[in-house]
């Protein structure tokens, strides 16, 4: 199954940056499932931050599976995002430890 | 160079009636105006008022809501008359919906408000916004974790709407009505101007207060002023005491509908006074107001009685029998009698009642009979408050207004009505009972006239078929105003015949 994922993040700044490096992690095989991930600056697409309701930044959206969730903050640490997408990290990225 | 330096700041008239007048003018432009008041004082109303006022004058507004969802909030305005979906169409009004999410959030490490600053950004220059309501803060603060890392967001925001050249207003909510300004202590980050609305109850009836508690530099009037919320038209404050009353005083003298009144009042009453009638029950009061207003018709004047203590059948068959035909009168349209009931509603809304109806059919003469009818019913404070509202109301139309106030004992004595509004009063007429040998007789006695010379003697007064037939003065009695009446020698009676009633005299205040 794949895990579709949304960031929203209001320019570069360090909250930002702490977002989109936990974002790509996500994305780049840390946790056990298939993880497609977009991200969005509020500044450059305002429509899609009124669409999707979003007020706080960072914001990161889970569009499927259903229902959608949301996890806001600069997502520093990574296993409680996880944990709150629902996605198991650590156990996962260990059994796959290359030796 | 600057434009404040006479301490006058350039306001944005809200349009929402009467608090312009408190406010000195309106909200200060281009600025943030926190609203801050207790669940269910109005706050969202007033929010809403801010741009629907705004919309009708052909500005735009930008409306962000944290609690209720849109489509919510639309239908609730619908009842107050304001067609929000049809202003969405027009692009007069948008929405920013930041009511709370379905789906669950869960907090990782620091966040901001960037988002909302960029929708709230968007909105506004999308629409060209000149008017923004935020509604409220506090319900997107209560569902985020240390929302007092927040408040300088809130101050990010404010700023940039600043530049935008947008007014805004923010509502915060409180928990006590005399407590801290806002939840949060969100005000000193937002806004140099707070207003404050206040829903309590007082002698068991609901008062709604607004108040303006600081504006930045800029004037306002000071203290709390009643305000209703109406349908059709929303909050309507009352700005009673701040209505100025510097009107030039009418030298126009106008017919008390009975000639030799007109002779003891020096010609007539003034054109714009206020005219207070004491007296106890059964003394002549509904009478004398008979008169002025049967005057005022035979002059052309458009009258109008507001009868809080009489039936309008009533008053049309005491009329009757005093030879007065109200039903012609008011078939000709010069003669509008309005029953008021004084337990149907607060006083706020009494007067606001009456200013409308006065605003429609702009009356020369209004009665109202009797104002113990409605002390009756209220605190002094507001009753006060009442009678100055009333006051300035005639004044502004340059309407001669005719008061009663029914004295609580049949002998003498003045009512609570008379102690606490004769201040506001031109003209005050006293009728009395006037134990003479065994028989009760009644006397009018013209006790302030300001600015004119009048007669300064109780006169007896009958009554029969034409109304107030006018007698003698009581020239041998004593103790009438008091009640404690003592009697001279006959023979001085018998001597006053043929000499006529006293001349005019010009009493001192």
């Amino acid at each position: 199954m794949t895990v579709r994922l949304v960031l929203y993040v209001a320019g570069d700044t360090p909250r930002s940056r702490s977002a989109r490096a936990t974002v790509a992690w996500l994305a780049g095989g840390g946790v056990d499932e298939h993880v497609e991930a977009q991200v969005v600056d509020v500044a450059e697409e305002p429509e899609r931050a009124d669409a999707d309701r979003v007020l706080l930044t960072p914001t990161l959206l889970r569009l499927v599976p259903a229902p959608p969730r949301r996890v806001v903050g600069d997502l520093g640490d990574r296993a409680r995002v996880a944990e709150a997408l629902g996605l198991s990290a650590v156990q996962h990225s260990r059994n796959h430890d290359p030796r | 160079m600057s434009e404040t330096t006479n301490g006058a700041f350039p306001r944005l008239p809200t349009g929402i009636e009467g608090f312009d007048v408190i406010a000195e003018g309106g909200l200060p432009r281009g600025r943030t105006t926190l609203v801050g008041g207790t669940a269910g004082s109005g706050k969202t109303i007033f929010a809403a008022q801010f741009l629907a006022a705004g919309i009708r004058a052909g500005e735009r507004g930008v409306f962000i809501t944290f609690e209720e969802s849109p489509a919510e909030l639309s239908r609730n305005l619908a009842c107050l008359g304001w067609d929000v979906a049809a202003w969405e169409k027009s692009g007069a009004w948008t929405y920013v919906d930041g009511s709370p999410d379905e789906e669950s959030t869960d907090v990782v490490g620091e966040f901001d408000l960037g988002a909302l600053l960029v929708r709230i950004t968007r909105a506004v220059r999308q629409s060209g916004a000149t008017r923004v309501s935020i509604d409220s803060v506090n319900a997107l603060f209560s569902r985020l974790p240390h929302p007092e890392k927040l408040r300088g967001e809130l101050y990010r925001i404010s700023r940039a709407l600043r530049e935008l050249g947008a007014t805004t207003l923010v509502t915060a909510e409180r928990l006590d009505d005399y407590g801290e300004v806002s939840r949060f202590g969100i005000e000193e980050f937002v806004a140099d101007n707070v207003v404050l609305l206040r829903n309590t109850l007082q002698d068991e009836r609901r008062r709604r207060t607004v108040e303006i508690l600081k504006f930045r530099g800029a004037e306002h009037q000071r203290g709390e002023f009643p305000f209703t919320i109406a349908s059709e038209k929303g909050i309507v404050v009352l700005p009673l005491s701040a209505m100025t009353l510097t009107q030039r005083s009418s030298t126009t003298r106008i017919s008390s509908g009975i000639a030799e009144l007109d002779r003891m009042t020096g010609g007539g009453y003034f054109r714009d006074s206020i005219i207070l009638l004491s007296g106890a029950t059964g003394t002549g009061k509904t009478l004398t107001v008979t008169h002025f207003v049967a005057g005022g018709v035979a002059a052309g004047d458009r009258c109008m009685l507001f009868a809080f203590e009489e039936s309008r059948e009533q008053l049309v068959r005491n009329a009757k029998s005093w030879g007065h035909d109200f039903e012609a009168m008011e078939r000709s349209g010069l003669l509008r009698i309005i029953p008021v009931y004084p337990h149907a509603m607060p006083l706020e809304d009494h007067l606001l009642r009456m200013r409308w109806a006065i605003d429609e059919y702009r009356p020369q003469r209004v009665a109202v009979d009797s104002l113990s009818a409605l002390e009756r019913v209220t605190s002094l404070r507001s009753f006060r408050e009442f009678m100055l509202g009333l006051t300035s109301l005639l004044k502004h139309g340059e309407i001669a207004g005719m008061v009663t106030s029914t004295a609580p004992s049949i002998l003498g004595g003045h009512s609570i009505t008379e102690k606490h509004i004769s201040t506001l009063t031109d003209t005050i007429l006293l009728l009395r009972y006037v134990e003479s040998y065994g028989d009760l007789k009644r006397g009018l006695l013209v006790l302030k006239m300001r600015g004119s010379p009048h007669e300064a003697t109780i006169r007896e007064f009958t009554i029969d078929a034409q109304g107030m037939r006018m007698g003698e003065p009581f020239r041998a009695t004593s103790g009438i105003l008091s009640g404690n009446i003592t009697h001279g020698r006959a023979e001085d009676e018998e001597e006053a015949p043929g000499e006529g009633p006293g001349g005019l005299t010009e009493v001192e205040e």
